[in-house]
């Protein structure tokens, strides 16, 4: 009995520790990224300044019933430079609107890379003093969020939309829906 | 002497640097909701650099999120509508203090859990020697000798 002991026991807490572990290096890669519990939630509303067309607004119900993307971005944002490629591809293929977030950022500074790089968004909206950001639960540069005609956010991409994400993650979830028999 | 006045003096200057204030906004007029927003600003975690909390945190983001607590509570938001809001954007990660449920409650429990098993074992290995020590009384005996 205690022969046994010896052996389960110390046994017993070496499976434990492996299986810790194991979970710890699994979700070591996401650790520093923030879970949004906003997935599943309706998208909370906005109504900001239209950075193109000085004077509008740019509001969350002018996409209603519609798919589309809203990407919180910045000139200041050194990865979303990364990430305009992918998006101006996004816009080329026509799937879904994008409405851009410019986030904390001078309204000047916003145009001016748009014009220099290309302007990939349907609306783009003036997040001045990062209300809207913290309603979604932005935390850095860029941030995506695919919003289904439900208004319901169905999916968050935190950094770079990479075009394996857009292919394997996002496009699948609209063509589910969107596409029916495909 | 004169040595004594300089250490003093330099060591002030390194204890200086720990009271700079981050947060340079001027306080909530009422000193009652002044003092739950200091709190709740130390409760909350910056989202960008996680390992600060929102009042420390020199950080655009985290200077936000100090407005939205600030100005919930002159809305006249209870202290958990604030946690909850801030917990329902960017979930309980926010909270310094994780809140009591089914996914904390192995976090919660975990240092009692481990309390009990090495409270467990230590009584097997004392109740072990004393078995010891009570059947074989005449081998201790000689040892006491020595």
């Amino acid at each position: 009995m205690s022969r046994l002991n010896k052996f389960i026991l110390p046994l017993g807490g070496f499976a434990l520790l492996a299986v810790l572990l194991a979970v710890g290096l699994k979700q070591a890669p996401e650790k520093g990224i923030i879970k949004s519990p906003l997935v599943g939630k309706l998208a909370p509303a906005y109504s900001l300044p239209d950075l193109m067309q000085p004077g509008a607004v740019v509001a969350s119900d002018d996409l209603k019933g519609k798919w589309h993307v809203v990407n919180v971005w910045g000139s200041w944002c050194f990865a979303c430079r990364d990430e305009h490629p992918m998006l101006l591809a996004i816009q080329q293929e026509g799937v879904v609107p994008i409405v851009g977030i410019d986030w904390n950022d001078e309204e000047a500074a916003g145009r001016e890379w748009l014009a220099k790089l290309g302007n990939p968004y349907a609306r783009v909206a003036v997040d001045r003093e990062g209300r809207t950001a913290i309603h979604y639960g932005v935390t850095a540069a860029p941030e995506s969020f695919l919003i289904n005609p439900q208004g319901v956010i169905v999916k968050k991409v935190t950094g770079v939309i990479t075009p394996k994400i857009w292919r394997d993650e996002m496009l699948p979830l609209i063509r589910g829906v969107a596409g029916g028999g495909q | 002497m004169s040595r004594g006045v300089v250490f003093a003096a330099t060591l002030s200057l390194f204890l200086a640097g720990v009271a700079w204030a981050v947060d340079t906004t001027p306080p909530i007029p009422d000193p009652a909701l002044q003092e739950r927003y200091v709190t709740l600003t130390h409760e909350l975690r910056c989202v960008q650099c996680q390992n600060e909390a929102i009042a420390d945190s020199p950080v655009e983001i985290a200077a936000q999120l100090r407005r939205e607590v600030r100005e919930s509570l002159i809305a006249g938001q209870s202290d958990d509508e604030i946690r909850e809001t801030m917990v329902s954007r960017y979930s309980e990660f926010i909270l310094f203090k994780p809140r009591w449920s089914a996914k904390t409650a192995l976090l919660w429990l975990a240092p009692a859990l481990m309390l009990l098993v090495g409270a467990f074992i230590a009584l097997r290995v004392v109740g072990r020697r004393r078995q010891l020590l009570e059947t074989d009384d005449s081998v201790v005996d000689e040892d006491g000798d020595g």
